[in-house]
Parts: structure tokens; sequence; C-alpha cells
């Protein structure tokens, strides 16, 4: 044990304890709480039966009472170990509950009732995992369906945003032409054009194209980013131009040479953008939810939050189905950390 | 980041996947090859150029546009030849207050109750982001066991999405969650933390907080892992202590990255919407009512919607959104040149 607080405590540099390791090691463990505590309670929820779930004080693993059937009863009844009078323990079935007295049977003995004060019992309980959480949503709501939309508007948008951002980027790294500096600047002005100014107009100019009710209308107005057509020019730049004059010489068209050479190139940020363009549109809520009406368009997201605002919340559904909503950008996580932290502080973008 | 040599080597899965694009990328090179044909080298640029520009003209720079015309026609139609002509009533409107301080003097109370909201929402959650991801930053940028792991752990809820962010915390934060779990195992009453003014105010602050402090703190972090260490070695040797070398060297090294992130954090604080509309709808009452929201409701939701008040505000907030970014790009180009005497 002390090797291990040893191997856990050692720092490099100076020896001894200055106040500002305690407050390193405390500021560390609790943002571990605070940070992963909240997502962990949530996948722990989500296995819970909504009995389980209603129960305060609750518990972190997922509990359900054991039942057993009892001979002459319809239903399984409820175990509780009980504490006779003797300090002798037994396990009993409940029948029925009247005030603070239970009146129980042996499951042996279904005709003794016995009765028997509710604070001399305890339930026994075992870990159980409502499944059912997670299966049902897929056949009693349209949950596929969202997820199939949340995909598709995802996996279109990156594919359209990578292709259009990679062209624009060639021309405005790879070629002089008059109003060059001009579109520069004004792909960089509409980073100052949030969402939330233009909803009003953007909302009319989509209805206008028959796009309202449409996945359509959630992917078009999203896919020309400034922020991509940016990473991917400063990367292009870097591309010698001595390439494509050669490409040139041996009779290459421009778009082979954008499609041949340029972009297998700039496949490192490319794969940047499209980290980020998947965790963009699959994050998407205000947009869709203005276009979405209809509930057999809905993604994820605008599903997930409509089904959490209804009055008669089904908590247990809601949580396993945010679960399975975290599951894409959890494995985004782990598996391209790397390249999102490196995207960000090299570019300071989101 | 610096472009490699291209390598030829690729899984048997990755190159199969290529064979469709390779087909069609193929197939439109003959047409283009047409195009380049009567346009010129130089015209193929307009032509790479045109699909993104399209885009960003109709659903970016019109909408932009015609917000300014919207914002004054009145009614309920949708689209604007429909619209009547109001001039300048729809900010008339807004700003028709007895006395700004107290939004019930106003006759757009809601709005007037959405911009106080979102002033103290911005103050407190932009002073509380810069203080957390500066101290945590500055804790991730000392001498750390296992430091990706560290800075892992601050950067996970980033990339979340609102409405799951929202979940969560309604479930802690509900009657029988978390948070009242824990007071009642310390011997506290429990609360109901989002029926409360004041607490789902708080919430609000905070919950965007968590979401968001890891991104912040990279780019801290980022700043912190520029500055030499030479620079502290010297400062030692002569004996600084830990505390003037932080306000001597570390902080004025940094400013030019804390510039970025206030300005940052506050473009974003002040279109709070997603996950506060998922975690507390902007209520109770109107207690946790933002601007976006209000924007969104006039807008969209409400039965007597007024599009044209709805781009009225949206052009108020654009307003305020475009000052911070030009200053940002200010910042920006001063702390470019910093680093370029450096």
């Amino acid at each position: 044990m002390s090797r291990l607080a040893e191997f856990i405590f050692r720092r490099r540099g100076r020896n001894g304890w200055h106040w500002t390791d305690i407050v390193t090691w405390l500021w560390l463990v609790g943002g571990l709480f605070i940070m992963f505590g909240p997502a962990v309670w949530l996948v722990g929820s989500s296995f819970k039966s909504p009995a389980a779930l209603a129960e305060f004080p609750p518990t972190i693993m997922p509990y359900v009472t054991q039942k057993a059937t009892v001979e002459g009863y319809d239903k399984p009844l409820d175990l509780y170990e009980v504490t006779r009078p003797d300090g002798s323990k037994a396990v009993l079935a409940e029948v029925r509950r009247i005030g603070i007295v239970a009146q129980m049977v042996a499951p042996e003995k279904p005709t003794d009732i016995v009765k028997v004060n509710i604070a001399e019992r305890t339930p026994v309980r075992t870990m159980s995992f409502a499944t059912t959480n997670y299966t049902e949503p897929f056949t009693h709501f349209d949950f596929v369906r969202y997820l199939w939309n949340s995909v598709f508007v995802t996996v279109t948008a990156t594919l359209i945003t990578l292709i259009v951002n990679s062209m624009a980027a060639f021309a405005l790294s790879k070629y002089e032409f008059r109003g060059r500096t001009f579109a520069m600047l004004l792909i960089l002005a509409t980073l100052m054009v949030p969402l939330s100014v233009i909803m009003v107009p953007l909302y009319s100019i989509v209805s206008a194209l028959g796009l309202f009710n449409n996945l359509w209308g959630v992917i078009l107005p999203t896919v020309a980013t400034p922020t991509g057509v940016f990473i991917l020019r400063q990367y292009m730049l870097t591309i010698p131009d001595e390439l494509i004059d050669a490409a040139r010489m041996d009779k290459a068209s421009e778009w082979q040479i954008y499609w041949r050479i340029i972009l297998p190139l700039t496949a490192p940020a490319l794969a940047v953008l499209a980290i980020f363009s998947v965790v963009w549109r699959w994050n998407d809520f205000l947009w869709p939810l203005i276009v979405l009406s209809r509930k057999e368009l809905y993604t994820l997201q605008v599903g997930l939050s409509i089904y959490s605002g209804e009055l008669n919340v089904q908590w247990h559904f809601i949580l396993a189905m945010t679960v399975v909503t975290m599951i894409p950008v959890v494995l985004v996580f782990i598996f391209l950390q790397r390249f999102i932290t490196t995207g960000i502080a090299g570019t300071g973008l989101k | 980041m610096k472009a490699n040599v291209p390598r030829r080597s690729g899984s048997g899965l990755g190159e199969a996947a290529m064979v469709p694009v390779r087909l069609v990328m193929g197939a439109v090179d003959a047409p283009l090859r047409w195009v380049q044909r009567r346009l010129g080298i130089g015209g193929m640029a307009t032509f790479f150029l045109l699909p993104n520009m399209l885009i960003f003209g109709i659903f970016v720079l019109l909408p932009f546009f015609i917000n300014f015309a919207y914002s004054m026609t009145g009614g309920t139609a949708l689209f604007l030849p429909d619209r009547t002509f109001v001039g300048t009533e729809q900010y008339a409107r807004l700003f028709d207050c007895v006395n700004y301080a107290d939004p019930n003097s106003c006759t757009e109370d809601t709005f007037w109750t959405a911009v106080g909201n979102t002033a103290w929402f911005v103050l407190l959650q932009v002073s509380l982001m810069i203080l957390f991801s500066l101290v945590t930053a500055l804790i991730l940028n000392r001498d750390l066991m296992a430091r990706s792991f560290w800075r892992a752990v601050f950067f996970f809820p980033v990339l979340l999405s609102p409405v799951v962010v929202g979940l969560i915390w309604k479930w802690i934060l509900q009657r029988q969650g978390l948070l009242n779990f824990g007071l009642y195992s310390l011997g506290l009453e429990p609360h109901t933390w989002l029926n409360d003014r004041n607490w789902s105010f708080a919430a609000t602050v905070g919950v965007s907080i968590w979401a968001h402090m890891g991104f912040y703190t990279l780019i801290l972090l980022a700043g912190l892992q520029a500055i030499p260490k030479d620079l502290y070695e010297a400062a030692e040797m002569d004996g600084t202590r830990p505390a003037r070398a932080f306000w001597r060297i570390t902080l004025p090294l940094l400013m030019p990255n804390l510039l970025v992130v206030v300005v940052l954090v506050l473009i974003r604080a002040v279109q709070i919407f997603d996950e506060v509309y998922v975690l507390t709808g902007g209520g109770p009452g109107t207690s946790t009512l933002y601007l976006t929201q209000y924007i969104y409701e006039t807008g969209f939701a409400t039965q007597l919607r007024n599009p044209g008040l709805a781009a009225a505000a949206s052009i108020l907030m654009g307003v305020v959104l475009v000052i911070l970014t030009l200053v940002q790009l200010g910042l920006g180009r001063k702390g470019e040149n910093k680093g370029a005497r450096k």
C-alpha cells in the first residue's frame, strides 16, 4: 500500500510538500469526481428499473427487491428479511401493508400470516440491470428513426463539408484571382454571424426552398463552415506549388490536381475537420429544433429534449437513450482525443 | 501542421471504400476538362469556390441582409413579400420602457427580463469560467504524473451534446437526485433546486461552466506551455518568489491567450441557449430566460409569434456580438505582433 502511495504521490523536482501540491491534488481529484461523476451516475441510473429510480436515498448500482411466487397469491411477492423479537432472522414475503404493520407469510407456509412492524424488516435485494430500458425504446418509440436521422444528418453534412470546404480552400490557397482577399474576408466575416442572429430569416429561406420538415434543411445551412475553409486553407498553403506545376506539365486537369494531389496531401487537416464536423452535427440542437416539427424527422437531440419535456417523464427510458446518444461522442473522445486537443490548441477553434 | 509526403500504403478495407470515390471523381473529370477549356485555368478557381460561396450566400449572407428587412416589418406572415412595412416600430416597441432597470415598466417586459438575465449570466459565468479554467490550466501545467489523463478528465464534457449535458444535470438536480442524496447523507435538508429561481439561475451558470471549461483550459494550457522555461529558471536563480513569478512572468506572457479566451467566453455566453433550454426551459417563471430563447420563442414558439420583433431583437444581439468579435480580432492582431517581436 505504502509503495502504491509513494508511486502516486511521487513528484519530480523539489523534495517535500508545498501547499500548492496539496491544492493541486485536491483540485485534480475533485475535478475527477465533478467531471466524470455525473456521467457515471447517468450510466448507473440508466440501468435501474422505474421503481429503483423513484427510491430515495438512491443507490449507485441498480438494485431490485427480490420477489417470490407464493402459493395462493397471483402476483409475485416482495421478499424481506425480518428480525424476530427473539433476535433470529427469517426471509418472509409481504402480502399487504397497513400503516406501519406489514402482513407477511413465510414462502414455505403460505397460510400463516405474521404481522411485522415495518421498522423490523429490510428488503432482500440483488443487483439487477434493467436492460429493458435500452431494448424497449427500440421497439416502442421512434428511437431507431431518431438514431437514423442523426446518423444521416451527421454523415451527409460531414461529407459535403469536406468536399465543399476543401474545394474552396484549394481555390483560395493555390490560385491568383481578383477578389481572392475579398472572398477570404467574406468567409471569415461570417464567423460573426451565428445562428442565433439569423434564425428568423434563415427559417423563411429554408421554408421558401421547400426544406422545412426536411433533413436537408438541417444539413445545408451548416455545411459551408468558415472554420473548415480556414483550417484547410492554412494547411494547403504549406503544400509546395511545384507539385501542381509538375502535374500541369503532365497534362493533368485542374480537377485531377485537386483530388489526386491536393486532397491526399491534406488528409491530416481533413481528418481534424471531419472529427470536428461529426461532433458539431451530432450535437446540433437549436436549428433542428426549428426546422423539424414532424416526429418522424426528429434527430436524437430533438427527440430526447421533447421526451424529457413531457409531463410524465419516463426517466428510465430517457436516461438509457441519453447514454446511447453519448456513445459516439465518447468513442470519438477515447480514440481521437489527441487530434481534437491539438486541433483546438493549434487553431483556437471549436 | 505541415504536409507530409504521401504514403502509398493503405489498409485493404480503406482501399475498397475508396473505389467508388475514385470512380465518381474520375467520371467527373472528362466534363470538367471541357469546363476547364472554356474557362481557362484561372476560371477553374471560380468553379472550385462556387459551391461553398453559393451555400454561404444562400444560408448566411442572404439571411443576414434580409434580417434588417424583417426587423422593419410587422404581422405574423412568414415570407417577406407578405409582410407589411412598419419602419422602426419593432425597435421602438423593444425600447419602450418607463424605467430600463425595471422590466415590468416596459411594453416588451420579457425582452428586458431576458436582457437582464443574460447580463447577469454573462457577468457571473465569464468571470467564474476564466477563474476555473485558468486555475486548471496552471495546475495541469505543473510537473504532473499522467498529465494527458488529467487533461482528458477536464476536457471530457466539452464533446457532450448540450442536450445530454442538460439531461445529466436535470437528473442530478431533481428532487430525488444525487445532490439531494449528498445533502441528505450529510444530514441537511433536500431542496428542489430547479424550482427555485435563484438556484436554477446558479445551476445554469454552473452547468455551462462544467460543460465548456475544458475547452478554454486547453487554450490556456497551450499558452502556458509556450512560455520559455528558462525565464522561470532565471527567476528562481534571482531568488524570485513563485507568486511574484506568476504575476511578473506567467500572467503577462499568457495575456494574449487570456484575452482571446475572455472574448470567446463572452461571445458564447451572450448566445447561451441549448443546455439551459433542456435543463430549466427558461424557468421557473422567467428566471433563466436568456436572449436566444427569447428570440426563438418570439419568432417561432409562441402562439402570437412575431418574426419582426424577433428579428429586431436578434439584430441588437448581433451588434453586441460584432463588437465583441472585432475586439477579439484586434486583440488577436496585438497578440500576433507580440509573438513576432519575441
